[in-house]
């Protein structure tokens, strides 16, 4: 087998050789110690996460503690090193870090290094600025000796420095700089935001030309000699076991390798991916199915009804909702349900490990690489220090590689333990669909009152959905008094809410056997759907526009009003449209960003076509434009998937979908046309990945309910013939 | 023994009689620009050409195509991202997690090399059947015309 690892990456990471070789480092910032040539630089750590390193060749390499999976987040983070850097774009290039919580942890993940919740351009704004400026300030002081100038008569410009007539690369001076001592980062000031060159620029993707020949490296694509691949057969039902297995015709299939069993169900272990395959169908498992084979999700959905009933957790409670919908004028007594989903990230999960004595090497696309570290340490017996992660390009996360039970990851290094030699766990995508750790399915009640004027005066809600944080690292900072923010954002934080003084919130989260992670925008992805689509019921009953509703709701809340107006401004929200089409309206904030859709739809035959949608997006300082564009996109066509099509089934304890053929989601001729603009902010950055998703399935219901009249309260929205 | 013609150059494998063109590429051949996405032809990341047609590789197997029909991965449509279709996704800035593209971008090419100057409709029909989860739609139609346009 030919080993068609990038050699020259492992290489660069692995430090000496290549280095050795003469692609040398001159200096290092921040933490990266293990890379730095000089001693000189041993201990200049002055932030725990950023890397930055320059070359002899002017190269400008980051070394980015945050997972590419599709969000930018390469070009973004970059960006904001090369704003302060002063550095020349054309010779940047980037790579992950390797996974190490030491350096590239998070002070608001409690020290982790994580890539999610839409966090990583706000979190990380000053210290990739400070990483950059630094290294500039230190390029200016080799300058400033060299040439026998002050510091101040120094200026830097696209990787050079120049001193009058003098100047000097940056290349040129690296060796110079990586002897002076790191400056502290209290010392730093960052450029005014009037002076930015790089953040604000529209820039393009810094990983496009790998990923248009088929270079790029996923962790499906990790190959080396002797990398053996798996396939685990797990059990068919949520909480079944391994009774006993026959792994004869298995192992008769050429090119298996070995049979073994894991906590996860039974692994066969072969030269490839097929043969793995057909060993795995090979296989005959006697299977406990254990205490879940009633599960069905249609009764599930029966028991959160009766649960509804019942009272629940108080998760936000102002003044006495019960008296005051008693004064109501008009009641509006509503439910409204979505089912499970899955993430479906066309990268089928996979991981790759190899266990010696003293490291446990992984290679995956992972976003939790702190995690994955702990709990493949535990599994090997080793350090978490001792487990080295190569992360790799991710064909897609939307949260499912990001799982506080690192569950593929551990499965992976279960099998290589298993079968004492290096192994890729590849899963299929029917083992994907099945596989559990689904957004939860979630039932909402409402019991809002209006008054003479059409305006809410009392609103009860009742919220019924598995947990995702309880049992988890993550439950001590997301659960409080029982309830999840992650099950309640949305709507205990709504601005409605807010300014209403009766109002009363309940939480049920009962435990149903089926495990649920966050899929993309988490708890919005079903709350902005019942709390936007339940503010047009409102402004129906009450007689108005729905956007003029909204504006008297929401007319202390200035950054929604923005993305409200400036939305309908560019839809043309009051204009004549095409026959049989209609528009509908979404606002919602998450994540830090503000994000209103308008939503154009017609109807053929019950189905429901989306034409276009207008976004308006408030993210306060919008570091790279061409990103948000594509990210609200990209959240677009996602909520849109789950809008119209996405649906998991449970019955007998089995999901009853497998593919993308039975779990469908947006293809590109149902694509609509999508506008982006943006709200010129000077506000803190929020996040970009998830923000777009929450109020797209809301603004074409809202459409859908304009164009027809049927109001659609169950997702995947489906049209009635009458 | 298999002969299959991959990126203009025959290459003799020993793969089972069985084993879809994906697996041979991927894992035999180690031509990874191919994907793996579904396994069952409804997602399109494992395209490639075969005589110049699109066609879903892992569902092919690979005996059907070793007849010395000429089979070119995303690796031999260009090795420096020279190809039309690849200049327009560099362009538009199309990609996002890229895990799609090299089956986005083979079937574009395939539907190019068949209709020069394609309408949405052509678009739409031929790459419906490829499958993007970060919605990378919206720009790959306005690419689909871009390379076009460069030709």
């Amino acid at each position: 087998m030919n080993s068609i690892l990038d050699v020259s990456r492992r290489g660069f990471l692995k430090g000496s050789a290549v280095l050795g070789a003469g692609l040398v480092v001159a200096f290092v910032i921040p933490g990266a110690h293990r890379f730095a040539v000089g001693a000189e630089n041993e201990g200049n750590i002055f932030a725990p996460n950023a890397f930055l390193r320059i070359g002899n060749d002017n190269s400008v390499t980051v070394l980015l503690g945050h997972s590419e999976m599709g969000q930018g987040i390469w070009t973004g983070l970059t960006m904001l090193i090369a704003e302060e850097l002063d550095a020349d774009w054309s010779t940047i290039r980037v790579e992950h870090s390797p996974a190490s919580a030491a350096e590239y942890g998070l002070p608001g993940f409690g020290g982790m290094q994580i890539t999610g919740g839409s966090t990583s351009t706000w979190m990380e704004f000053d210290r990739y600025r400070q990483a950059g400026a630094a290294a500039r300030l230190m390029l200016i002081d080799a300058a400033a000796k060299r040439f026998d100038v002050a510091p101040s008569q120094i200026r830097t410009e696209s990787g050079v420095v120049i001193a009058g007539d003098k100047r000097a690369t940056y290349g040129e001076l690296a060796d110079d700089a990586g002897k002076l001592p790191v400056p502290d980062p209290a010392s730093i000031k960052f450029k005014e935001a009037k002076d930015w060159k790089v953040i604000g620029k529209p820039t393009k993707r810094l990983d496009t030309p790998e990923k248009i020949t088929g270079r790029a490296k996923f962790g499906m694509d990790v190959q080396f000699d002797g990398l053996m691949t798996a396939m685990v057969a797990r059990p068919p039902v949520f909480g079944g076991s391994v009774k006993s297995f026959e792994g004869a015709e298995a192992l008769a299939v050429p090119g298996v390798h070995k049979v073994v069993q894991v906590p996860t169900g039974v692994a066969v272990i072969a030269d490839h991916y097929w043969a793995a395959k057909l060993g795995r169908d090979a296989l005959k498992v006697d299977w406990d199915l254990g205490p879940n084979t009633g599960l069905d999700s249609h009764k599930l959905l029966e028991s959160f009804r009766k649960l509804a009933a019942t009272p629940g957790i108080s998760a936000s409670k102002a003044g006495d909702a019960t008296v005051a919908l008693g004064k109501a004028t008009k009641k509006i007594d509503v439910e409204y349900s979505v089912p499970y989903l899955a993430h479906a990230p066309m990268e089928p999960l996979n991981c790759t490990v190899k266990i010696s004595k003293d490291t446990c090497e992984i290679w995956t696309g992972t976003q939790f690489q702190t995690l994955d570290q702990m709990i493949a340490g535990k599994i090997t017996g080793l350090k978490p220090e001792q487990v080295e992660i190569h992360t790799e390009f991710l064909g897609g996360g939307f949260g499912r590689r990001a799982n506080p039970t690192s569950d593929f990851v551990a499965e992976a290094v279960q099998v290589a333990k298993a079968a004492g030699a290096p192994v890729k766990t590849v899963w299929s995508r029917e083992d994907d669909i099945r596989g559990g750790y689904y957004r939860s399915m979630f039932l909402h009640q409402a019991n809002i009152g209006l008054d003479a004027g059409g305006m809410p005066i009392a609103w009860k809600h009742v919220m019924v959905g598995q947990s995702i944080m309880d049992g988890t690292a993550f439950a001590a900072m997301m659960v409080k008094d029982g309830v999840d923010k992650t099950s309640v954002e949305g709507v205990v934080d709504s601005p409605y809410l807010e300014d209403l003084a009766d109002h009363q919130v309940e939480l049920h989260s009962p435990k149903t056997g089926i495990s649920v992670l966050w899929l993309r925008s988490v708890g919005h992805s079903h709350t902005a759907f019942v709390m936007e689509s339940l503010i047009d019921e409102l402004a129906e009953a009450a007689g108005k526009d729905p956007v003029e509703y909204r504006r008297a709701l929401l007319k202390n809340h200035p950054r929604h009003l923005g993305v409200l107006n400036l939305a309908v401004e560019k839809a043309n929200w009051t204009a004549p449209l095409p026959d049989g089409h209609a528009l509908g309206v979404a606002v919602h904030e998450s994540f830090g960003s503000y994000v209103a859709h308008v939503a154009e739809v017609s109807q053929d035959n019950l189905k429901i076509r989306v034409h276009r949608v207008v976004c308006a997006v408030d993210c306060g300082i919008a570091v790279n434009p061409m990103s948000i564009a594509a990210q609200m996109e990209s959240c677009i066509t996602f909520g849109l998937g789950f809008a119209l099509h996405s649906k998991l089934t449970v019955k007998d304890g089995q999901v009853m979908q497998s593919n993308f053929h039975d779990y469908q989601v947006l293809r590109l001729n149902e694509m609509p046309v999508v506008e982006v603009h943006i709200v010129p902010s000077t506000e803190r950055s929020g996040g970009i990945g998830e923000a777009g998703v929450p109020p797209t399935a809301p603004a074409v219901a809202n459409a859908v309910f304009a164009l027809t009249g049927q109001r659609l309260r169950e997702l995947p929205l489906q049209l009635s013939g009458v | 023994m298999l002969t299959l013609n991959i990126n203009g150059k025959d290459q003799e494998l020993d793969v089972p009689a069985d084993m879809p063109l994906l697996w041979v590429l991927r894992d035999v051949a180690h031509l990874t620009g191919t994907k793996f996405g579904c396994g069952m032809a409804q997602c399109g990341a494992c395209t490639v050409h075969v005589d110049g047609a699109p066609l879903r590789a892992c569902i092919t197997p690979a005996t059907a195509v070793a007849n010395g029909q000429k089979i070119l991965t995303i690796e031999g449509l260009s090795t420096d991202g020279s190809h039309p279709v690849q200049q327009a996704w560099a362009e538009l800035d199309v990609v996002q997690c890229g895990y799609c593209q090299s089956g986005q971008i083979m079937s574009a090419a395939a539907l190019l090399a068949k209709i020069p100057k394609p309408t949405d409709s052509d678009i739409d029909q031929a790459l419906s059947g490829n499958i993007c989860r970060c919605g990378t739609y919206p720009r790959i139609r306005e690419a689909v015309k871009r390379a076009a346009e460069i030709g």
